[in-house]
């Protein structure tokens, strides 16, 4: 390897490490931004769009939007939320919630979203993983899991916003969507889920040892430390952050430069 | 900055409406269109792109719009591709087979690693954000979109395949994964192909969407 590629490699310390992600989950209800407590007794929080920008503007790396009152009412309401974000938000957005079809991923898409997560059509229907993912390319189509342990490293997969059990196994579910498929997984521990405790580490773990696609961990994260550790020990690839956004407990700024201390490769970003 | 007019060959692939707004935030008028005469009534043109090459070329060709290209080509009109749009620019790709390209930059579309130079796994697809580098001692970002980005500034990909052009002087810049350097920017002349995707870069990206009005 040529000098001039070793100083940027010693510089930016991108040789043979792979930059995390770090993404901003936006729940949404109706109009309004919300936050539970293991995706139950939801708060508004304010407008969405607000706290996108302002994400946006901090530097995070994507966004997901999840429609989480959708699989209830069978659409999704976020097409409008999102048309609105993309005049002036220009990063990857995943949206999810009340998925059904590929003309429901169409319209998503159309407003201006990059990916489409899917978890409680594609449990009804593992068919629809391989349409999206047939349609718009593996990249597009994100296996959305709601997973709750059930005993000593098993976990089981939930719809309907943690609502309804389905008695799949999660690691079983994960590998057989890959297959289908999707080209990423966004894995929520329900129990974890606002509590602050920290990610489930050893679900990541049994997730991340089964798939070669990228692994986004969600749910849990009381303080910048927890997503070193799951970065570290649970192999996520990205982490989504709600809770502590979202309460201004800290924000993308501080939480890139405790990733970068702690020897974890972060995008390359200037703040105006 | 005046009107300028923007044309974004829709050929039925996913998100173009970031790509719109991307140039309206700048006062660009942009044509979102199916129909290649309306594409050559753009000053820059837009070649956009997700999915698989092959199911995208005979997308391209069932619309008319390769030889659409050829002649915004031959116009001397500035042409971005992004993505797969950037990918189709060269001669072929090995994504599942051999299947031919606009062959607009001498190269072929290979997949990327699957290991890094020390032998750890790489995740395919490569999603992220990767610090833009030079390509060569001599790339000189000064005469191409990447004006006003330095090198390190990130943009955010989202591949399987690369781009390997022939001629060095094709390449403009690239990204490190696994060790390895992977084609980030390519073109010359009026041509220039994103593997990334500016419009999701935020500042970064859209700095070479402006670069690129300007022309």
């Amino acid at each position: 390897m040529k000098m001039e590629c070793g100083n940027c490699v010693m510089q930016f310390g991108v040789f043979n490490l792979r930059n995390i992600r770090l993404i901003a989950r936006l729940d949404v209800k109706g109009q309004n931004l919300i936050k539970g407590i293991h995706l139950e007794g939801l708060r508004v929080i304010g407008s969405p769009n607000e706290y996108a920008l302002r994400y946006y503007c901090q530097g995070a790396d994507e966004l997901i939007y999840m429609d989480c009152v959708a699989s209830l009412y069978g659409r999704n309401h976020l097409s409008e939320i999102i048309r609105k974000a993309a005049e002036n938000i220009f990063i990857p957005m995943t949206v999810g919630g009340g998925i059904r079809s590929v003309d429901d991923a169409t319209q998503i898409l159309r407003a201006g979203a990059d990916k489409v997560a899917v978890n409680t059509a594609a449990v009804s229907n593992p068919q629809l993983i391989r349409d999206i993912a047939r349609s718009f390319g593996s990249q597009c189509m994100v296996l959305s899991i709601e997973a709750k342990q059930i005993s000593a490293n098993r976990w089981e997969v939930y719809t309907d916003n943690g609502r309804e059990r389905t008695g799949l196994d999660v690691v079983e579910w994960v590998k057989r969507g890959v297959n289908l498929g999707a080209g990423e997984v966004l894995l929520t521990s329900v129990d974890r889920e606002g509590t602050r405790k920290g990610f489930d580490i050893e679900l990541l773990k049994a997730v991340t040892a089964q798939v070669s696609v990228p692994v986004i961990a969600s749910g849990g994260m009381g303080k910048a430390e927890d997503l070193v550790e799951v970065v570290e020990l649970g192999s996520a690839d990205a982490v989504a952050m709600a809770d502590i956004l979202h309460y201004k407990r800290s924000n993308i700024v501080e939480i890139r430069a405790i990733a970068q201390a702690a020897g974890l490769g972060v995008r390359h970003y200037e703040q105006d | 900055m005046s009107k300028t007019k923007v044309t974004v060959i829709d050929y039925g692939v996913g998100n173009l409406l970031s790509v719109q707004r991307g140039f309206e935030y700048f006062g660009a008028s942009v044509i979102v269109t199916a129909d290649p005469k309306k594409i050559l009534e753009g000053s820059r043109v837009v070649l956009p792109g997700v999915g698989a090459f092959g199911k995208a070329m005979q997308a391209l060709e069932d619309r008319g719009f390769v030889e659409t290209i050829h002649e915004i080509v031959n116009r001397q009109i500035p042409l971005l591709g992004i993505c797969l749009g950037m990918q189709m620019l060269l001669d072929e790709s090995e994504e599942f087979g051999i299947t031919k390209g606009l062959g607009l930059i001498p190269g072929r579309v290979v997949s990327l690693p699957t290991v890094t130079l020390s032998g750890e796994t790489l995740k395919i697809p490569n999603i992220g954000w990767n610090s833009l580098l030079p390509s060569n001692q001599s790339s000189d970002w000064n005469k191409t979109l990447l004006q006003n980005i330095s090198s390190g500034d990130a943009a955010y990909f989202v591949h399987s395949f690369m781009a390997v052009p022939i001629n060095r002087s094709d390449r403009i810049a690239d990204y490190l994964y696994g060790g390895q350097k992977i084609s980030a920017v390519i073109g010359y002349n009026q041509i220039t192909g994103c593997q990334f995707h500016p419009e999701k870069s935020g500042k970064v990206g859209l700095k070479i969407l402006k670069r690129f009005l300007l022309q």
